[in-house]
């Protein structure tokens, strides 16, 4: 095997390659496996427990999975990007199938029996279905997994599967609904404080003043005040009075260098106005041709909030010389390093330790509650510090998805389909993560704080907002303009799908706009210049799924002749009682061009609001570790998508963001959600997995635009759809 | 600080603390049971739903001298591993939940629910959920689950 030609190593193996940073055996019975990828909700631990029983031949109960943690896991970066299965599963796999193949073959060499003849059967070494006597645990003194992964030992055959590919019960969902201590939240150390922070109101604010004495009588029990520059924190033992305290401290603290910003910011135009870094990604720009037909259109979408369903939290304690923390960040060693350059400590006196939070959708106020711990930390040495974002401060401080203009617009050719095709997109960042230092609030309040991180963007694909905005459709020429807007009035980062809701909203909106002027039915249309298979599929089978019927005569004022389906149960039947219009809206995408493929039907019913009574979906993500964790994955991207849709913007006034609490900032609740039906479509399959995450989320926007357009016969193409829009746009018509 | 009376879960439990402090912080820090979650403390989100004399109640805006020689159940009273109750079950035969942040405030609205309406259509379950916010989006899950729990009630009652 010495001869083989080197393996393409996942980077996650190059990244860390010894295999004992992988799997190990020092417990009897039990195993050891460790993954970069951290639980944000999306059932990760469970899939990787599955991948490493599967190719290590033993029952998943035996596994210890330790995940997320800067003294025991290896380093994968951020969990985010729908890559945790894509990337670090493979990486985990490949470990696992090799560390088997060691043992087999050391096996070999002290029973003399010819290496084929023998396989593990939960941990013991078997021959012919008879145990050997030697098992992983009493071979792992005499291996040495300290070397590096190769990974040239064969993965299995999806058709050789008994745990991948199962719907394997969550390994994490039994205590959360016993109600045990699973999150940061949760935690409790000996002497423990509680900390709430004055938050900075702007980068670059300072604190004129502050009332030390109306803050010291505001509480009803001991408190602290720690001060650095403009980082204010109040800290107690009792959780209750220093929550009470931080609700009014805000007010007995003035600040210098707060400039108002524009409100009228919230809606996505003033993009179009602002000084941009500009690039052009693609066929180089078309001579329009004399004569052809040309059709544009523009689409938008205000800042969108995670919107966590609880504020973020962490624990920290600086204790002989050594900083703890306890963080649902989605990379901890990303803000090990952010937070070594924050404290100027060497990152190896540091250890950041993943502990489950409120559901994950993005760079949300995970890193700067775990930088605000660590701050007061380590200037109160040996208590540890709990820190609980307060709910308005998680609305008003997280960093949110940056509103967005995306224009579409194409040339088309005597059969009305796209010869040349432009997506131009503006966009403020959509990644500002902690990395070397900047880019954490409590390291912008401290004194000597960072330079603003500059403003560029990856230009890699899959990019971040310009991300899908190539479409998958065979046109002949095809590039994306990209307007980077370097200021924008709020912090923005990375939320689910980041640029690809606005990209494929807008991609798929005009999608239909072109089929209906070329008066070819919508799923037609798109096969018609859709050649990759797989993606054909998604499409076939999520029409239907939904029983789609092509249009015999297109009218766009009375839809396009979808039979309703029965009416949504939630709604407690009736046939839409007065509805103005049903529609049906199919759309495509495959997330980043190289991830999951997912196609939408969604069906609205319009009555002033808009409200989805059904959502079918087919996606294909290669072979699929655990089919029900995939498919809760897929409801729940379309269940977000449609709050994206129908009701979410985040709102400004002068002093920043306003929407801060779940009046001003709704999401969907239980009576709005519709009946979903998902299908993984080839599944069992030797196609490598793709990440699944993120696929259904800007095809469901983009689904419901459509079969809001066939209701109103007129298009909105301003996210959200609320009642306001559709009114006015009844009004117009 | 006074000393209060209350049961918790069946059990007699007495808290001294400021006669304002939230039944949450009660529960949470006072008493360990750390299954009731704060979300947004202003009685928006459900996350910290209890039983209240068998009522869901925010236990966020609920203050400790408020529910005195009252009846609380929290998720710890629902059920164990060992003996869950039905809905939890039915939550993990289901596979209710991705996060789960939210699962405990809804689980204690189900109860709620099946309590007064033993074999609640879809609607009715959604409707007596819409006081608790789940972002992950495993709405239809969990009607489902709450479903199953009434109708494995039901069959257990008639049995």
């Amino acid at each position: 095997m010495s001869d083989a030609a080197p393996a393409m190593l996942p980077p996650a193996l190059i990244d860390n390659p010894r295999l004992d940073q992988w799997v190990g055996f020092a417990e009897p019975g039990h195993v050891r496996v460790a993954t970069g990828k951290v639980e944000i909700g999306q059932g990760v631990l469970t899939a990787m427990v599955q991948i490493a029983a599967e190719e290590l031949d033993i029952m998943p109960e035996r596994i210890r999975l330790d995940a997320g943690d800067t003294d025991l896991t290896p380093n994968e970066g951020y969990t985010s990007g729908s890559q945790s299965i894509q990337f670090g599963g493979v990486a985990l796999r490949l470990a696992c199938a090799e560390v088997r193949g060691l043992f087999l073959d050391h096996a070999a060499a002290v029973s003399g029996h010819p290496r084929a003849e023998l396989a593990v059967r939960d941990g013991a070494i078997i021959r012919g279905g008879e145990p050997t006597g030697h098992d992983y645990w009493s071979l792992a003194g005499a291996i040495d997994l300290g070397r590096a992964a190769t990974g040239r030992t064969p993965i299995k055959r999806a058709g050789e599967h008994t745990v991948v590919g199962t719907n394997a019960p969550r390994v994490d969902l039994a205590a959360k609904i016993f109600g045990e201590a699973v999150f940061v939240h949760d935690m409790a150390l000996d002497g423990m404080v509680h900390a709430r922070l004055v938050r900075q109101p702007r980068r670059g604010a300072t604190i004129a003043t502050v009332d030390e004495a109306a803050i010291r009588r505001a509480a009803k029990g001991p408190i602290e005040l720690v001060r650095d520059g403009n980082f204010l924190a109040i800290v107690g033992a009792d959780e209750t009075v220093v929550e009470a305290v931080a609700a009014i401290a805000p007010g007995h603290v003035a600040w210098d260098g707060v400039d108002p910003i524009n409100p009228f910011q919230e809606e996505a135009r003033w993009l179009l106005q602002q000084p941009s870094i500009d690039r052009t990604i693609g066929a180089p720009p078309a001579d329009p041709a004399s004569g052809a037909r040309r059709r544009e259109a523009s689409f938008t979408r205000m800042h969108i909030a995670h919107a966590s369903v609880a504020p973020s939290c962490a624990m920290a304690v600086y204790r002989d010389g050594r900083l703890e923390v306890w963080t649902h960040s989605q990379g901890v060693y990303p803000l090990r390093a952010a937070l070594a350059r924050t404290l100027k400590l060497d990152p190896s006196t540091i250890s950041v330790r993943h502990v489950q939070g409120p559901g994950c959708y993005g760079h949300n106020g995970a890193d700067d509650a775990a930088a605000d711990a660590a701050v007061i930390a380590f200037k109160t040495p040996g208590t540890p510090v709990r820190v609980r974002w307060r709910r308005e401060e998680e609305f008003g401080f997280e960093r949110v998805s940056p509103a967005m203009v995306t224009t579409v617009s194409a040339t088309l050719d005597a059969s009305g389909r796209p010869a040349d095709w432009t997506t131009e997109i503006w966009s403020g960042r959509h990644t500002s993560r902690p990395g070397g230092g900047g880019n954490l609030l409590a390291a912008e309040a401290l004194p000597d704080p960072p330079p603003p991180p500059p403003p560029t963007e990856s230009s890699n694909a899959p990019g971040a907002g310009t991300r899908n905005g190539d479409p998958l459709y065979a046109f002949p020429a095809k590039r994306i303009v990209h307007h980077l807007i370097a200021e924008t009035p709020v912090r923005t980062s990375s939320l689910r799908g980041l640029g690809a809701t606005l990209n494929v909203f807008a991609i798929e909106s005009f999608m239909d706009e072109l089929a209906e002027a070329a008066g070819v039915d919508p799923v037609a249309y798109r096969l018609s210049v859709l050649a990759d298979p797989r993606a054909r599929a998604v499409v076939e089978r999520a029409a239907a799924m939904s029983g789609w019927q092509p249009p015999s005569s297109p009218s766009p004022a009375s839809g396009r002749g979808q039979p309703p389906s029965s009416p949504s149960p939630a709604s407690g039947g009736g046939q839409g009682g007065g509805a103005a219009g049903r529609g049906r809206g199919i759309a495509f995408a495959r997330y980043k061009n190289l991830a999951a493929y997912a196609a939408i039907v969604a069906e609205v019913e319009i009555d002033e609001s808009v409200r989805v009574t059904r959502v079918w979906c087919a996606s294909d993500a290669g072979l699929v570790i655990n089919p029900d964790g995939a498919i809760n994955q897929l409801e729940g991207g379309i269940v977000q998508a449609i709050s994206w849709a129908l009701k979410e913007g985040v709102r400004l006034d002068t002093a920043g963001i306003s929407s801060r609490d779940w009046d001003t900032y709704p999401v969907l609740r239980f009576s709005e959600v519709p009946e979903i039906e998902c299908e993984l479509v080839g599944a069992v399959t030797d196609n490598p997995p793709l990440g699944i995450g993120e696929a259904s989320g800007g095809p469901t926007v983009a689904a419901i635009g459509n079969a809001v357009a066939q209701a109103l016969g007129t298009r909105l193409r301003d996210l959200p759809l609320t009642r306001e829009r559709v009114m006015a746009a009844l009004l117009k018509a | 600080m006074q000393a209060f009376s209350l049961t918790i879960n069946g059990n007699a439990v007495s808290v001294t603390a400021a006669a304002d402090t939230p039944l949450l912080d009660v529960l949470r820090n006072h008493l360990g049971l750390v299954g009731t979650k704060f979300g947004c403390g202003v009685e928006q989100c459900g996350s910290c739903m209890v039983l209240v004399d068998g009522k869901p109640e925010k236990s966020c805006g609920k203050t400790l001298s408020g529910v005195a020689g009252r009846d609380i159940v929290t998720i710890e009273g629902l059920g164990t591993p060992q003996h869950s109750h039905p809905l939890q079950q039915a939550f993990l035969d289901e596979q209710a939940g991705q996060c789960g942040y939210c699962l405990p405030g809804i689980l204690i609205s189900a109860k709620a629910l099946l309590d007064r309406n033993p074999a609640p259509s879809r609607g009715e379950i959604a409707r007596a959920l819409d006081d608790n916010i789940c972002r992950c989006g495993s709405h239809a899950r969990i009607l489902r689950a709450v479903a199953r729990a009434a109708a494995q009630m039901r069959q257990g009652d008639a049995r």
